[in-house]
């Protein structure tokens, strides 16, 4: 008998090309998603070449990192983001390439159109240049970040050359509590490992916690693998994956529906899988957790302390945390909650889709937005935008002081001229607190969507289960 | 690809845990479509203030980083975006290796395919190294996978072997794996009885 197999494993295995010796795999890629940011210089190489993208079909891309999030009709006035855009737009047409741009009604935040065209479907790989491309993974795909020589690899040949990851699983069990997401259970968990504690492994998501999450917010949690070092993060498909797969505009239809879903329910890991690494989190003990500090795993429970680095013995640790507070300004002992801020900011690939702004409005219905805050909703995509609308979402943003936004990465990572002014701080439902990251000299706080719209209502940072 | 075989350069140390790709090359520099003028923008907020004057006490503003090639990280360096851009940064301003205890993965493969060589080392040696004076130079060998510090003592370092040969020999990745066409096509011919058989509708 075949030994027992994980769900990565059985992915890996079934996109192996060839396998020489001394050398990694050649593993073929299903999905190649790409955006502006990261292709330019890619294509430029397949022209220096004279090589053809070799698989058009399995290819889609669209302008989401440098779009601005106001009026679409006007042009971008960046002349450098527009002419990145625009240079989008040329190589997609040179090449052959359906590329859903600026004035597209599909375009959207890479990570969030995929899944909600239909194009992630379990089982498959996945890559795109950009490193949340671990939100796909939420469906059972293997799906990882690359840089440009590789998006130049994969255009050229759909092939990759690849290591064997270790494989790290993740056993979420019990049931969250009022006030705490998808969000809290993954910034806990790079907390607890630290922002390289998964590097070289793909997690594997799994327990009563995660089954019982929507497929929007498993991938708040698959989104965020790679800040804990993780390439990948996959939650075994179900009967939720099923559903909200169905019916999708490429989604398989008919006998072929019926066909991959056979497919679809034989990738679950099998009992007795190997594992390289594994840990537990009880979701019934989790609080909503913050950032204090200048990495993801720099993270408390929103009622904690800010930690003191005098007590960390690793003296390049200790610089390093002492170093980020004194770029937060912050004092170590001090709690987090009731601190100032000036921005909120949801929406990105972490939280970004209609669950997200759901639990925004949730918190936002009937109140105002403190006067000292600005609060940016920004849809993942159009389609989000659309189905909020439709809800009525953007009527209680809009009646509580907030500013109802297009849809792109925005804020996230401040390409796009959405951003914080030195030294503001933001509670931002993003996945990066990075310094500089909304803008240079701005300060964030990583938070759920709801501790940010209820931060937004209070003006300083709040605990949402006082508001529920 | 440049090939890497030897390089002997002062050490230039950056002693921070996790620093990203972000503060390596930030996000603002990404929007270009070339790969060229980014050794300027490197680590742009540390080392340059708000007029863009470049900073007295930043590692790379002084004379010790002048000429050397050899960073000298804390832990996990290059962790966070995937973008090529961190590298290209790296070995436009100079640098041919970085030294540390851990990489990110996505920066650590981004870096191998341009000539940038990540060497990781223990806990202990990584002390030592810092504990040199500023003029001191290591030699770094590729083929034998060993660091050569000031006192003569050899400290190996582990590469995959695929890696090594790229680097060794300035091969480059894609015109490999274009080498394996026969082997694509007869994957994409019988993918249809494998797991994953069903392709975006268009």
């Amino acid at each position: 008998m075949s030994q027992a197999r994980t769900i990565i494993d059985k992915v890996w295995d079934a996109h192996v090309v060839a396998e020489q010796p001394g050398a990694p795999a050649l593993l073929y890629i299903d999905l190649h998603l790409v955006h502006e940011v990261t292709s330019p210089q890619a294509f430029s190489g397949l022209r220096t070449r004279g090589v053809k993208v070799r698989r058009p079909d399995l290819t889609l891309a669209t302008a989401d990192h440098n779009v601005p999030t106001t009026d679409r009709r006007l042009p971008i006035q960046d002349p450098v983001s527009a002419k990145q855009v625009a240079q989008l737009e040329t190589n997609c047409r040179e090449f052959g390439i359906t590329c859903y741009g600026v004035a597209s009604e599909r375009q959207g935040v890479v990570h969030v159109i995929g899944p909600e065209l239909g194009l992630t479907q379990p089982g498959m790989t996945v890559v795109c240049g950009d490193s949340h491309t671990a939100t796909h993974g939420a469906f059972g795909a293997l799906a990882f970040g690359i840089g440009t020589s590789q998006v130049e690899q994969v255009l050229a040949t759909q092939c990759l050359l690849q290591h064997r990851s270790k494989r790290f699983r993740v056993e979420v069990s019990g049931a969250l509590r009022p006030g705490v997401t998808a969000k809290d259970v993954i910034l806990a968990l790079i907390a607890r490992i630290g922002t390289g504690g998964a590097t070289g492994y793909v997690f594997e998501y799994g327990g009563a916690a995660i089954r019982a999450l929507s497929m929007d917010e498993r991938m708040t949690i698959t989104n965020m693998s790679i800040e804990a070092g993780a390439r990948a993060g996959l939650i075994a498909p179900d009967d939720t994956t099923f559903e909200y797969v169905c019916g999708r505009p490429f989604a398989p239809k008919g006998a072929d529906w019926d066909r991959a879903v056979a497919l679809w329910k034989k990738l679950p890991s099998e009992a007795g899988a190997h594992y390289d690494a594994q840990t537990g989190i009880d979701a019934s003990s989790l609080e909503p957790m913050i950032t204090f500090g200048t990495s993801p795993g720099m993270g408390i429970p929103i009622g904690g302390a800010i930690p003191d680095p005098a007590g960390i013995a690793d003296p390049i640790e200790r610089e390093s945390v002492r170093k980020a507070l004194a770029y937060m300004a912050l004092e170590p002992g001090k709690p987090l909650a009731g601190h100032p801020v000036d921005v909120v900011f949801v929406g990105s690939c972490t939280n970004g889709r209609i669950a997200d702004l759901r639990q925004a409005a949730s918190v936002l219905k009937g109140r105002k937005v403190s006067p000292k805050v600005r609060t940016l909703i920004v849809p993942g995509s159009n389609e989000v935008k659309r189905l909020a609308e439709a809800e009525g979402l953007d009527k209680i943003f809009r009646a509580a002081g907030a500013e109802w936004r297009e849809a792109g990465c925005s804020m996230c990572l401040a390409m796009n001229g959405d951003q914080l002014r030195p030294g503001e701080y933001s509670v931002s439902t993003s996945n990066r607190n990075f310094e500089g990251r909304q803008g240079p000299g701005g300060r964030t706080f990583l938070a759920s969507p709801l501790t940010a719209a209820a931060t937004a209502v209070a003006g300083v940072i709040a605990d949402v289960r006082t508001m529920l | 690809m440049k090939p890497f075989t030897k390089l002997e350069s002062r050490l230039v140390p950056l002693l921070i845990d996790n620093i990203d790709t972000d503060q390596i090359m930030p996000a603002r520099f990404l929007k270009t479509t070339s790969k060229d003028g980014l050794g300027e923008a490197l680590f742009c907020d540390w080392r340059y203030d708000a007029a863009g004057k470049p900073k007295p006490d930043f590692i790379l503003n002084e004379p010790r980083a002048r000429g050397a090639e050899i960073l000298l990280a804390g832990d996990n360096f290059g962790c966070g975006s995937s973008r090529e851009h961190a590298p290209w940064g790296l070995t436009q301003f100079g640098f041919r290796a970085v030294i540390s205890t851990s990489f990110a993965d996505i920066f650590r493969g981004n870096s191998l395919k341009n000539s940038l060589l990540p060497i990781v080392v223990s806990t202990e040696v990584h002390a030592e190294l810092r504990a040199l004076g500023e003029d001191a130079r290591v030699t770094v060998d590729l083929a034998s996978q060993t660091l050569r510090l000031p006192d003569g003592r050899a400290v190996e370092f582990p590469i995959d072997a695929f890696s090594k040969r790229c680097l060794l020999d300035g091969v480059d990745e894609l015109e490999y794996i274009l080498q394996q066409e026969k082997a694509i096509a007869a994957f994409e011919a019988r993918r249809d009885l494998s797991l994953n058989t069903l392709q975006p509708a268009r």
